[in-house]
């Protein structure tokens, strides 16, 4: 049971990573980019914007209040 | 091949390569810095069973993902590449802007050197099994991370051929700089590697995503180079800005 664990950890380290809300993004985008084409629009535009979007809140949420860290070893990238 | 299919061609291909080399670079870290301190046998048949593992799990997942709808892949399989091309993208922005330290490979193997010194030496069957242990898992779960990579891009291309050719140049480049230098590759701008392969997997997991939904986009393919250019421009300012507030920036990418 723990070696399934630390391999379902493993996974959801390496694809979601630190910030879970930009996979909550890229799932809604999807969505509603797939909505909006079945409505008949064509909007290649939407999924673009909310990507720059997601990634533009994460990195200045990250950027509040945190001290650069000392080097340490990492394994994810 | 058209010119469209060529530029797909070559950013696929690029992405694999890259993306591969990172995390190669990091099983050889690992590999070597126990190799060097309690021989190389055991490592070397740790390498080889993950090797074996490894080929097992995407001799699994390469046909099984070839048999679904392209469409239904591109919109699957394109969030999971976007999701993951994010998060890499965002932790590069961050250490390139000086809010997360640095990938450090000397320091990486200074601490499996030490790890590997210190540990006892059991053997079984003739052996070493920290050794194999270690090298096993280093080699097997970076070499997940490979896999996942090429098969993901290979197969919204249906070309995982051509992805696994830029993983396995990868590990040839890497393989023969390991080998000259015996050295972890500490020199390797693994950072700015990790920043273009960020910007190159986001670009395509939302050219992909968007094909999967169905959307056109203008000029078809070469939507591809806009969608780049634009990743490329928003991550490079939000480094310059992350450089402007922290004064520990490192200040390129």
């Amino acid at each position: 049971m723990r070696h399934v664990v630390g391999f379902a950890r493993f996974w959801y380290d390496f694809v979601v990573g630190d910030d879970w809300t930009i996979a909550v993004v890229v799932i809604l985008a999807v969505v509603l980019t797939d909505l909006l084409v079945r409505a008949g629009y064509n909007a290649w535009y939407f999924l673009p914007v909310a990507i720059g979007a997601a990634l533009t809140l994460s990195v200045l949420r990250a950027e509040e209040g945190r001290p650069p860290p000392p080097a340490s070893r990492e394994s994810q990238p | 091949m058209s010119d469209n299919g060529s530029v797909r061609s070559l950013l696929l291909f690029a992405a694999a390569f890259l993306a591969s080399s990172v995390e190669m670079v990091e099983a050889l870290t690992i590999v070597l810095a126990v190799g060097v301190t309690r021989g190389w046998r055991s490592v070397l048949i740790g390498v080889a069973a993950a090797t074996v593992a490894l080929a097992a799990v995407i001799a699994v997942a390469g046909p099984a993902l070839g048999h679904l709808p392209i469409d239904a892949l591109r919109l699957g399989i394109g969030g999971l590449l976007l999701v993951f091309g994010l998060q890499w993208l965002r932790k590069a922005i961050l250490r390139a802007g000086g809010l997360k330290a640095l990938h450090d490979e000397q320091a990486i193997f200074t601490t499996e050197l030490t790890q590997a010194r210190d540990a006892p030496t059991i053997e079984k069957a003739g052996v070493d099994w920290y050794s194999f242990t270690v090298a096993f898992k280093g080699v097997f779960l970076e070499g997940l991370e490979v896999a996942f990579i090429v098969v993901t891009i290979g197969s919204s291309q249906h070309n995982v051929p051509l992805a696994a050719l830029g993983a396995v140049s990868a590990l040839i480049v890497v393989g023969i700089a390991g080998f000259k230098v015996h050295a972890p590759l500490s020199r390797v701008p693994e950072n700015t590697m990790k920043f273009a392969v960020g910007v190159m997997l986001t670009s395509f997991g939302i050219f992909w995503c968007g094909e999967g939904a169905g959307v056109a986009w203008p000029g078809a393919d070469l939507a591809l180079l806009p969608l780049l250019a634009a990743m490329l421009g928003l991550s490079l300012g939000l480094v310059a800005h992350l450089g402007r507030r922290v004064p520990h920036a490192v200040g390129s990418a």
